[in-house]
């Protein structure tokens, strides 16, 4: 639980942070460093400067974009869980947020942060997914938007390049409704997702219009349910289209096993969790 | 000559509270020495390795490092210090080769831990891997031989009946049984089962600073330990000290859960660098550190069979177990499958054998951790019963009902030749079937089960023995005589009233949690009729207090409560003296309450514990021949353990789909004889009754073949939190023990000895109408998904 030594800067202020970001390739962003500092207290990563930007004004809000919601960097998964319009927007992020961690973490650690760290079983990345949020990456070259779809790329790993902040996240406001499931590895939505599932779902004269479909903690990182959103838009949204949907939920995924799943007990739960999200989520359609 | 006991069953607020709450309460790591260093080791990342070299070169030259030590420094102090000395004892740094992962190879001292972890990554080990034994059959059959110096990885084999042949006679019982089996209405159960090895995880790790202090020639040591005295006595043996040249304090201690009932390496090394380095040095783990370098607790792997009639009558018991010990034997290892002996047949009047055969793998060293072979005894025994009752097709109420231990044969004599002090078990389960509304919880669980809906009610009994202890079992290792202190585990405790009316106690035991200092209030102000809030409570320094033992065991309050208890009556009968003399009355006819003494009958006529006080520290204005002072030691053996016992009952459901297994309800009765501090009391079952969850539901120290600890990290070893815990119901039934004189019988670990099993026993009767008999803890959703796929085939 000793880090080895690293510099800190702690910018006022977005462009000193993407300046010191360009100027030391070997610095690391933290938010609320409940993901990054355990790592380097256990010294299984050791970056060379620590940006921290925890100070700089204007990060920290949830705020209403007309055609989207805007969610800052620095906005802690206690916010997110309990903002009334992600609640309205993306149920599902909000669930997932709400799943997150304990009550200490979730007043500090953030939603971006999360997103940003990809771990496998992280809830947020799914509940973005299923909600089709936008990343906005930041560096000192301008600004540029990632699709949540194309953001997460492995374990541990996003599409952000080491010059960029993830300065926030939009979601569409696209009616419908959403949201996200999980069995926590010490059972019920406690502790990181064994497996789970968010789902977004918009049904128009009884027809299934669009959908997105979800799953954390069974591949090799936070996706998208290809096999499950194909079978699934275009269908009635029945108890058969559900089942049909959730038969195909590891369709082309690369299910991995871990202390607490075998590959086959981690598919049938992505199977069991894209249904009950689905449900829930046809419930708040 | 009797006093106000009122405080005795009073819920009063914890005293310690205020500072721990408000984090004003000092641990080891907020006492900084001048000058101090620190420590940090090298550990191994192999469980069986040759060590061919070690390079400390390049950490030795590093900035701010002052020392590396390897063996060859300090192995002329010898191997840690064990109490049941059987097995391969632990050196203090590896010696030539490493026996599991995480083992300390090397010692760095530097200005600080961050340069000393910096220089730990730079010390080169040059091992050679040999193959590692972690299975329990696999060792037991000495294919790969964890020591070569020891004849066989199976060091010895604990049995029922046998052991302490030389003392205690017992009936072999086997050939009753086997004539059981015989029968032709014999119903015979058997299941190989584990109860899993666990990480004790005390949420302030280990932590200890020494101090050589050459002007005085003593070492002045805090040590977040259970056992202050006895580290004392380790460290003063280890390096050929007096026991009064080592000063130990044992501060606020933030969980020990038996994990610090133990003297480790680190202890040691920490003074012999103070000595070389004439500068302070402190070791304190990391969280990560302390799944390798802190002992692990269970480990058990069992078949246990059981022989009754149809009817219910049980015919005998056996359970024949392998139980590690890891790869070294510390404080009391081999001794820990014998604390489950014990009690291996429960409540039950029944034939019963009971065999542990205890075997070194290539894992870290498991010694007592709560409960310490009692829960693994009872989960035994409990779940058999279980089985046994749904065989049968009988109430597993019924059943244990049919064979306990009656009333009117207390002190009951069991398996082991031990006698039970007290008990009332039947009182006990109707009082839980009763508040648990057994016959209503059934009938929801029929409604239930109609719906689809897969519900289970578990129950267990157990009993436990604690309260140790006996002086006469300091002869096979229950004593501290290996750190030179032959005390056996007698309990202290000196009672002093002061000038001013105030009383200080001084105890020899220490609370990792148990709230000592406001329960020995209590025992202080039920004799003296001085209120709690006067009371002030001194505890783990050896220096100031009488010879202690130890917070283990469930012990304290039975053996060092009684002791205290005994010392205040000595200066109770001495203030009555006093007290009688000032108010020309009799001794005996003097009453002490609401802060002072009155004639009986004459309440209004008081002296004060200032009056009293004032004449026993002047003598000479008291009768003739009075000492001066007013305080009073005492120390207390007991004749024999207490037999604390109880009943619990688990409402669980399952979800099918994917194993989660969620309470509905848990209610406990439990019996620990008199209630000091029913809030207290209550608050240890709370805590006993999650760790029993944690290891029902979550816990588990995986090992994979090679011995590399795979739930080395919370991330991976996950503890129950308040949020994963039902809400308990508790209520108890009152059976006092004549072995003390305040009745008190233990309730440290009770909540984990009985409540494992009964969570498990409720997930299997959930699945029962699938035919599922057993699934092994740590009962995680994956497993308990698979016993369903298989069950449903």
């Amino acid at each position: 639980m000793y880090p080895r030594e690293f510099d800190y800067v702690a910018p006022a202020s977005l462009d000193e942070a993407l300046d010191a970001l360009a100027a030391n390739p070997g610095a690391k962003v933290m938010s609320g460093g409940m993901s990054l500092l355990p790592l380097m207290k256990m010294r299984l990563f050791s970056p060379e400067m620590v940006v921290d930007i925890g100070r700089i004004p204007g990060l920290d809000d949830i705020t209403d974009q007309e055609d989207h919601i805007a969610i800052g960097a620095l906005v802690r998964h206690h916010q997110t869980a309990t903002s009334a319009l992600v609640a309205e927007h993306a149920a599902a992020l909000a669930e997932a947020a709400a799943y997150t961690g304990d009550n200490q973490v979730r007043r500090r650690g953030t939603t971006c942060g999360s997103l940003a760290h990809a771990d496998i079983a992280a809830d947020q990345p799914a509940g973005a997914l299923a909600a089709g949020a936008t990343m906005v990456a930041a560096s000192k070259n301008g600004k540029r938007e990632i699709a949540a779809a194309d953001f997460f790329v492995d374990t541990l790993t996003s599409a952000l390049e080491p010059d960029e902040i993830l300065v926030g996240i939009r979601i569409p406001k696209t009616g419908g409704g959403s949201a996200y499931d999980k069995l926590g590895r010490r059972g019920g939505h406690s502790d990181y997702a064994v497996a789970g599932a968010a789902a977004w779902v918009r049904k128009s004269n009884g027809t299934v219009e669009d959908a997105r479909i979800a799953l954390t903690g069974v591949g090799t990182k936070p996706m998208l349910a290809a096999g499950s959103m194909e079978a699934f838009i275009g269908s009635d949204g029945s108890a058969a289209a559900i089942a049909a949907a959730a038969d195909r939920a590891t369709e082309g995924v690369t299910v991995l096993e871990d202390l607490y799943g075998s590959e086959a007990y981690k598919a049938h739960l992505a199977r069991v969790f894209v249904a009950r999200a689905l449900e829930q989520a046809l419930a708040r359609a | 000559m009797s006093t106000t006991t009122s405080a005795l069953g009073g819920v009063i607020r914890r005293k310690e509270d205020p500072a721990l709450i408000r984090g004003r309460g000092r641990y080891v790591d907020d006492i900084k020495r001048t000058g101090e260093l620190a420590a940090a080791f090298v550990r191994s990342p192999f469980a069986n390795a040759r060590i061919n070299s070690i390079d400390v070169s390049a950490a030795t030259a590093m900035a701010g490092v002052h020392a590396v030590y390897t063996i060859d420094d300090v192995r002329h102090l010898g191997p840690l210090i064990a109490q049941v000395p059987v097995g391969k004892l632990r050196p203090l740094l590896a010696d030539g080769a490493v026996k599991h992962v995480g083992e300390a190879v090397a010692m760095v001292v530097a200005d600080n831990r961050y340069i000393a972890q910096d220089a730990v990554d730079a010390i080169f080990v040059d091992y050679e891997p040999l193959e590692a034994v972690v299975d329990l059959k696999d060792a037991a059959s000495d294919r790969v031989k964890v020591h070569d110096d020891l004849d066989s990885n199976v060091l010895l084999a604990w049995v029922g009946h046998e052991w302490w042949a030389d003392v205690i006679a017992v009936e072999d019982p086997r050939p009753k049984i086997e004539e059981a089996k015989q029968r032709d209405d014999a119903v015979i159960v058997e299941l190989e089962m584990v109860n899993q090895r666990l990480i004790p995880v005390a949420i302030e790790p280990r932590s200890v600073v020494a101090s050589w202090n050459e002007g005085y020639e003593r070492f002045e040591v805090y040590s977040s330990s259970q056992i202050p005295h006895a580290l004392g006595g380790a460290i003063a043996k280890t390096f050929g000290l007096a026991s009064n040249a080592v000063h130990v304090r044992a501060p606020e201690v933030g969980g020990g859960f038996g994990c610090k009932l133990n003297v480790y390496p680190d202890e040691i090394l920490v003074c012999f660098a103070s000595m070389r380095l004439h500068r302070p040095v402190r070791f304190t783990e990391t969280r990560r550190e302390s799944a390798v370098s802190t002992i692990q607790g269970r480990g058990w792997v069992a078949t246990a069979t059981l022989t009754g009639t149809p009817d219910g009558r049980i015919l005998g018991y056996e359970l024949r177990a392998l139980t590690d010990m890891g790869a070294y034997s510390q404080n009391f290892t081999v001794a820990i499958p014998l604390l489950g002996l014990w009690v291996s047949a429960g409540q039950y009047d029944i034939p019963a054998y009971f065999e542990a055969k205890c075997v070194v793998t290539n894992t870290q060293t498991t010694d007592a951790y709560r409960g310490a072979g009692r829960p693994e005894a009872l989960y035994y025994i409990e779940r058999m019963i279980d089985a046994y009752a749904r065989e049968i097709g009988m109430d597993p109420a019924e059943v244990r009902r049919k064979n306990y231990w009656k009333n009117d044969q207390f002190p009951a004599v069991n398996n082991t030749g031990l006698a039970i002090d007290s008990g009332d078990y039947e009182t006990n389960l109707d009082k839980l079937l009763e508040m648990a509304d057994y016959e209503g919880l059934k009938r929801m669980q029929a409604e239930a089960r109609a719906e689809g809906r897969y519900i289970g009610i578990g129950l267990s009994t157990y009993l436990e023995i604690c309260g140790f202890g006996p002086s006469v079992l300091s002869e096979i290792g229950f004593g501290w005589n290996n750190y030179g202190l032959p005390s056996s585990f007698s309990g202290s405790g000196l009672v002093r009233v002061n000038p001013d009316g105030s009383a200080t106690v001084i105890i020899g035991t220490g609370p990792s949690g148990q709230g000592h200092e406001t329960t020995w209030a209590q025992i202080a102000s039920s004799v003296l009729g001085i209120t709690t809030d006067k009371i002030r409570v001194s505890h783990g320094d050896t220096a100031e207090s009488p010879m202690g033992v130890g917070t283990f065991g469930s012990r304290s309050a039975a053996v060092d409560g009684t002791a205290t208890y005994e010392a205040a009556v000595k200066v109770r009968d001495k203030a009555a003296e006093i007290a009688a003399h000032l108010m020309e009355a009799a001794p005996e006819d003097i009453r002490f309450a609401d802060g002072g003494a009155h004639v009986v009958g004459t309440p209004g006529r008081v002296v004060t514990w200032e009056e009293i006080a004032d004449v026993a520290y002047r003598p000479h204005r008291g009768p003739d021949g009075l000492d001066a002072g007013l305080e009073a030691h005492a120390v207390f053996s007991p004749g024999n353990a207490t037999w604390p016992f109880g009943s619990h009952i688990a409402v669980v459901e399952v979800d099918p789909e994917t194993g989660n297994v969620e309470f509905l309800r848990y209610i406990g009765i439990d019996d620990c004889g008199n209630v000091i501090n029913p809030m207290i009391v209550d608050g240890q079952v709370h805590g006993g009754i999650a760790q029993g969850v944690g290891q029902a539901l979550f816990e588990e120290a995986i090992y994979d073949d090679a011995g590399n600890l795979l739930s080395g990290s919370l991330i991976d070893y996950p503890i129950p939190t308040a949020g994963d815990l039902p809400s308990f119901e508790l209520g108890r039934t009152v059976t006092p023990t004549d072995v003390n004189p305040m009745g008190v019988k233990g309730i440290g670990e009770a909540g984990t000895i009985g409540s494992a099993q009964t969570i498990v026993n409720a997930v299997v009767d959930a699945l029962a109408p699938l035919g599922v008999k057993h699934i092994d803890m740590p009962l995680r959703p994956r497993k308990v998904w698979q016993a369903i796929q298989d069950a449903r085939g």
